[in-house]
């Protein structure tokens, strides 16, 4: 060894590579613990192993959470301010940030899974990859990709292969046809609409000879319609330079934009490497121009208008050399462009259509005759005498003829009525019904005089004032279908209301009568024109128009005096066209003595009526009561037929006014019938003024005076009537009673004629009063009040004139029928309700309504004293009579002033007995004892 | 005659004030108690585990918690009296509500009013359930018969129509136009209909016997009732007279005078157990009237004006009564003193 070791360093064998000597100065490098060995990722975090099978990499912070905060909630936002909105953390939330890329476990991206990715050449793509390859910077580069990408296919592909699918072919079931040249001509796409077979097909076909029977073909494959959206604001169509020319620019070349357009892109995209033997490269001036190169004109690649196209023009296909001579292929190639030529080029998207489209027929405007002429020419006024009456008549025929047929309505013009006149349905006879048709046919010949006489003034006043103003107005348009044509569409509204004839407007001249009637004829079958035919021939333009007017208007004044009798009027229970009536067979009859039963307390079999009465089934059924008329279909009472105007159907009925002994204490008590008479009769007291001129209220006296019972007197007329109520109230005294009632009865048509008048028009005026109620109905009362009042007043002033040094009793608020009968009637039917009077009531909207009622509460104050003052007066004359009945009143008073404290003691009450009160006091003794 | 032996102690009248409840729905025009109709009292001699029958209406459950009133303003509401809670109001009508009914069951309610109109509502939801139109005129009155399947309704047109709840027919069942002038008043019994009219008469349609009563008592009346025993009616008059008819003969049993009703129509009714009859009055008061003796008990002042409504409580001493746009609750003073 210490040979060896003195021997030379020779001698010496050393393996390795000896560790480069430490330099000057240096201290040795410590090594890396193993613990200090970390991995980072590419941000320089750190990243611990846990071990292969224990998770690998550390995740999070320092392997416990995604921040050095740890698990507290970075989300916490104070709630007193603003209140945190609702986060809810999903798992992306604790994902890094690579994750999320595009190759993370996570992508946000969608994209195509390799499976089903295709990754065969689609013809597009690779023409946009090369369209991108020619524009890059590096042309070609992307080339590289092709050889680079793994030939993968998608499950759909590796689907269709095994169903025997192969590349190039079409999908579908296999056809039974030559097979087609399985030419990819990518230059020609197919949009849209295929086109037609091209006959070089044909001619290609010919070729092949060699057809098998049976041998099926794939067929044709499909090049995909290409659903790039345009994202551009280019125009339709546009294309930017080629890039191919733009880069590889035969200089003096056309960039040829309108024609040969896919020939040029064919030639651009399908062979892009391969171009004419250009080489692939950057040529420009850049690189300085070779030796052999002679482009030096392109120095600056400027573009000169030259280059384009200024004209539209064919161009020769390929090099120009054929004409319409040309070789078959070349001209069945160029077919399709050829059509577009002189539309241009198709654009992109577009295709031709297959079929021509349908052009508009063209009508020829319509032949004029002959002697047209552009100008119209009025029609000549022609004075209007007897001699020419008979052109006139032709005239304003033809003039006026035009749309008056009954068939040329306007179907919006038409109502109900005329359409049913249309149609030739019988008029409904319900909603005119008027007064006339209650009466006989006597009384309404005279009711029909008497209205003529007034009607006939009118109208004849009227119409010569509108006569008047239509000649002058003639005058000025010198027109005359001026005037008959405004008129026509009042005519027609008031035609289908013309019912009868019965009013006779000129009855003085039967001519112009018969002639009215005629036209009312007329119109009631819907003639238009029935003016004007029924109109006298031989009468001059002036009479004509005249009688026109007035016929009009007579037959309008007939129907809207018709209108508003009917509309005052309802129908009568029973059918009027009968001479029978349907009359209950037990009537509740003889009030009279009901009356004095009632006074004397004796209720009872006195006071009671008992009828037969049929409940209905159903309510039977409900009430759970067994039928008690199982056999019977009646409903109600049993009803008989009598005759309408017996004297005995008047018999039963009450007549309350005739009532020969009424006792004021008792008075109250037979107010009902009481009320219902004197109601009315008061009713026509106080509006006694303003209707003496209506001409209904003539109407319904007259009515009064033909129908009522044949034993009643003359002097139908309404103000005698009138006079004579007030007597008759006033004469109801006790003794005179028996004597009074016959006299009574004279003198008065009977209660059902009243009823049947003056149901429906009384309903209609005393649906009033009602303090806090229909605003409607309290305009109406409003005037009838008004009324009322007034006359009160003048009543008031009358009787505080007359009574002034008179002693009045002392009688303070004592319950007086008339009183009741007054309050009665500015009630609607029977005791009103309690006024609104609540004081701590809130609305506002009551407010009004409030005052309202105070003043009708002043009214009322005011009517009480009237009628006190009545009273009194009434008492006077009483007491002039008779003075005899007073013993109930004082009596009662002072129950009622005494409120409370109403222990009656007997000893004042008999104070002032009456013997009629002994006897009801007696009558009811037992009674109370029980 | 038939009607009940006075009791021996003096029965309780509802005297003292227990609440105002100022209803807010205008003037109320009617104050009703709900549940059906109080069951007939029948003074049986000996108890029923004695061998008495009980009578099926005492089965019914009659409860009178609560009441309705109808307002001028439209609408119909539901309160507890006695707290003085609404509970529900029910709006529909086209206009006031005048009158107003429960079912026995109180699950619904019927109500009549200016819009001519009878409703059918339901309790629980306030909806309408249906709506009768037929009236020519106000509807007065209603009542539900006691199966509450039949709504009768008098009206100002002088007829009765019975509106049948079953079916949906929109026509009455029947219509009795036996009146001349309007009906003011209705009321039910399990056979028996009554109605006063203001044409002075009240009649009696007894389904079970097919036969109608009219009972002439002259003045417009403005309310009618059966006693709680069935066997009189009460009527009230506009000449400031109540009267107690014998239903089968009708003979006067009683005549009851000292308050004022001359324009108005005011209620009366009869106490709990028929041994009062009570009447509205347009002088603010109510008044009490012994039946048998006929003398005036109590004349309880409720305010100045019109005493326009009362309903008595089926069982208990309580009395409603309207004035004005407020309804107070009255208990007798024991009870009042207790809570």
């Amino acid at each position: 060894m210490a040979a060896l070791d003195s021997d030379s360093d020779e001698d010496l064998v050393s393996y390795g590579k000896g560790l480069e000597p430490l330099e000057e100065g240096e201290r040795p490098k410590k090594p890396i613990p193993l613990q200090d060995q970390t991995v980072r990722d590419e941000k320089g975090r750190y990243k611990r192993f846990h071990g292969a099978f224990s998770g690998g990499f550390s995740a999070g912070y320092f392997n416990t959470v995604g921040s050095k905060e740890g698990w507290t909630p970075s989300t916490f936002v104070s709630s007193r301010q603003n209140r945190a909105d609702k986060s809810v953390l999903g798992p992306e939330d604790f994902m890094d940030e690579e994750d999320l890329s595009e190759f993370g476990i996570a992508p946000k991206a969608i994209v195509t899974t390799d499976d089903f990715a295709s990754k065969t050449k689609d013809r597009l793509q690779e023409k946009a990859r090369q369209l991108a390859a020619a524009a890059a910077p590096i042309p070609g580069a992307m080339l590289l990709d092709d050889l680079i990408t793994p030939a993968k296919l998608s499950v759909g592909f590796e689907l269709l292969r095994k169903m025997g699918w192969k590349e190039g072919q079409g999908v579908g079931p296999r056809v039974k046809r030559r097979p087609r040249r399985q030419k990819p001509d990518p230059g020609v796409k197919i949009y849209g609409c295929a086109l037609p077979p091209r006959g070089s097909e044909g001619s290609e076909d010919e070729d092949d000879d060699y057809l098998p029977d049976n041998v099926t073909f794939a067929p044709k494959d499909v090049t995909p319609v290409d659903f790039t959206p345009k994202d551009n604001v280019h125009g339709l169509a546009y294309k930017g330079l080629d890039p191919h020319q733009a880069l590889f620019g035969t200089p003096g070349e056309h960039l040829n934009f309108l024609g040969g357009g896919s020939e040029g892109a064919s030639n651009l995209l399908g062979n892009v490497g391969l171009s004419k033997g250009r080489k692939l490269g950057i040529s420009g001036q850049a690189f300085g121009v070779g030796a052999l190169e002679e482009e030096d004109d392109d120095i600056y690649a400027t573009e000169t208008l030259s280059k384009y196209d200024t004209v539209l023009k064919d161009e020769e296909p390929g090099d120009g050399l054929y004409g319409w001579t040309a070789p078959r292929q070349y001209r069945n190639q160029k077919e399709p462009e050829r059509d577009l030529r002189y539309i241009g080029k198709i654009l992109d998207g577009f295709s031709l259509a297959s079929k021509p489209l349908s052009s508009k027929k063209l009508y020829p405007p319509p032949q004029l005759p002959r002697d047209y002429r552009p100008v119209h020419y009025f029609r000549p006024v022609v004075p209007a005498t007897s001699e020419n009456s008979h052109l006139l008549q032709v005239l304003s025929e033809s003039s006026g003829k035009a749309g008056q047929d009954p068939g040329t309505y306007s179907r919006h013009q038409l109502n109900a009525s005329k359409r049913g006149q249309l149609l030739g349905e019988t008029p409904i006879q319900g909603s005119a019904t008027s007064v006339l048709e209650f009466l006989s046919q006597k009384d309404r010949e005279r009711i029909k005089e008497m209205k003529q006489v007034s009607d006939l003034k009118a109208a004849q006043a009227k119409a010569r004032s509108l006569a008047q103003n239509a000649a002058s107005s003639r005058l000025q348009s010198s027109t005359p279908d001026l005037g008959h044509c405004s008129q026509h569409p009042t005519l027609g509204s008031w035609s289908a209301a013309t019912r009868a004839s019965n009013f006779k407007p000129f009855a003085k001249d039967p001519e112009k009568q018969r002639r009215y009637e005629e036209f009312l004829a007329h119109m009631k079958e819907g003639q238009k024109d029935a003016l004007e035919r029924c109109l006298d021939p031989s009468m001059t333009e002036w009479e004509r128009g005249r009688e026109r007017e007035e016929f009009a208007r007579a037959a309008q004044l007939y129907v809207s005096s018709h209108v508003t009798l009917s509309s005052r009027f309802t129908h009568a229970k029973e059918e009027d066209d009968s001479d029978q009536v349907e009359v209950p067979r037990d009537q509740e009859n003889d009030i009279n003595d009901k009356q004095s039963a009632v006074k004397m307390k004796m209720f009872g079999k006195l006071t009671r009526d008992t009828f037969e009465w049929h409940p209905d089934k159903l309510l039977c059924k409900r009430f759970n009561v067994p039928d008690p008329y199982p056999g019977s279909t009646l409903v109600g009472l049993p009803r008989v037929k009598r005759d309408k105007y017996s004297v005995f159907n008047f018999l039963t009925l009450p007549e309350p006014t005739s009532l020969p002994t009424k006792p004021v204490s008792s008075e109250k008590g037979q107010q009902q019938h009481g009320s219902d008479k004197s109601r009315k009769l008061s009713r026509w007291d106080t509006s006694k003024l303003e209707r003496k001129e209506d001409s209904i209220s003539e109407f319904l006296s007259l009515a009064r005076s033909k129908v009522g019972p044949p034993k009643q007197e003359s002097s139908p007329l309404v103000n005698k009537e009138e006079e004579r109520v007030p007597e008759s109230l006033s004469d109801k005294t006790v003794d005179k009673g028996a004597a009074s009632q016959p006299e009574g009865e004279g003198s008065r048509p009977s209660m059902d004629l009243f009823k049947a008048i003056f149901a429906s028009s009384s309903d209609g005026k005393s649906s009033s009063s009602e303090e806090e109620q229909d605003d409607s109905e309290n305009d109406q009362e409003g005037t009838e009040e008004a009324n009322f009042q007034s006359s009160q007043e003048v009543a008031m002033v009358e009787s505080a004139v007359t009574h002034t040094a008179e002693p009045v009793p002392c009688e303070p608020a004592a319950p007086f029928p008339i009183q009741k009968i007054q309050i009665d009637e500015r009630e609607e039917f029977g005791p009103r309700l309690p006024p609104v009077f609540c004081p701590n009531t809130r609305q506002k909207l009551e407010t009004p309504q409030r005052e309202k009622h105070k003043k009708n509460k002043e009214k009322h104050k005011m009517k009480k004293e009237h009628r006190r003052k009545r009273e009194k007066k009434k008492k006077h004359k009483k007491h002039k009579h008779k003075s005899k009945q007073k013993n109930k009143k004082p009596e009662k008073s002072s129950s009622e002033s005494s409120d409370s404290s109403d222990s009656r003691s007997d000893e004042e009450e008999t104070a002032d007995l009456s013997p009629r009160e002994l006897l009801r006091r007696l009558k009811c003794f037992p009674l109370r004892k029980q | 005659m038939a009607f009940p032996e006075p009791r021996p102690q003096a029965p309780e009248l509802p005297q003292k004030l227990l609440k105002t409840l100022d209803c807010g729905q205008g003037a109320v025009r009617a104050v009703r108690f709900n549940g059906g109709r109080p069951p007939l009292y029948i003074p049986s001699p000996a108890p029923p585990e004695a061998g008495g029958p009980v009578t099926p209406a005492c089965c019914s459950p009659v409860d009178g918690n609560y009441c309705l009133t109808c307002g001028s303003d439209k609408t119909l509401k539901l309160w507890n009296p006695l707290r003085g809670t609404l509970l529900r109001t029910y709006s529909g009508h086209g206009y006031e509500v005048l009158d107003a009914a429960s079912s026995i069951d109180n699950s619904s309610l019927c109500s009549g009013g200016g819009d001519k109109t009878v409703v059918l509502w339901d309790v629980a939801s306030g909806q309408v359930v249906r709506k009768f139109r037929g009236h020519a005129g106000k509807v007065n009155t209603v009542q539900f018969n006691e199966e509450a399947t039949v709504i009768l309704s008098g009206s100002i047109d002088s007829s009765i129509r019975c509106w049948d709840c079953r079916s949906r027919k929109p026509e009455p069942v029947q219509k009795l136009e036996e009146a001349r002038d309007g009906i003011s008043s209705v009321k039910v019994s399990d056979h028996e209909i009554l109605a006063g009219s203001v044409d002075g008469r009240v009649r009696r349609y007894d389904l079970r016997m097919g036969q109608l009563f009219s009972d002439y008592i002259g003045s417009p009346i403005t309310c009618t009732c059966f006693s709680r025993d069935g066997q009189c009616t009460l009527v009230s008059s506009l000449d400031s007279t109540l009267r107690l008819l014998d239903k089968d003969t009708g003979e006067l049993l009683g005549e009851y005078t000292g308050h004022k009703n001359q324009q108005y129509k005011l209620d009366c009714c009869l106490n709990e157990r028929d041994t009062h009859v009570i009447s509205c009055s347009e002088n603010g008061k109510v008044f009490f009237w012994d039946l048998v003796e006929g003398a005036l008990v109590l004349a309880l002042p409720v305010g100045s004006s019109v005493v326009q409504s009362l309903a008595y409580h089926p069982t208990e001493p309580c009395l409603l009564t309207a004035m004005g746009g407020s309804i107070q609750c009255w208990r007798e003073e024991k009870e009042g003193g207790a809570g």
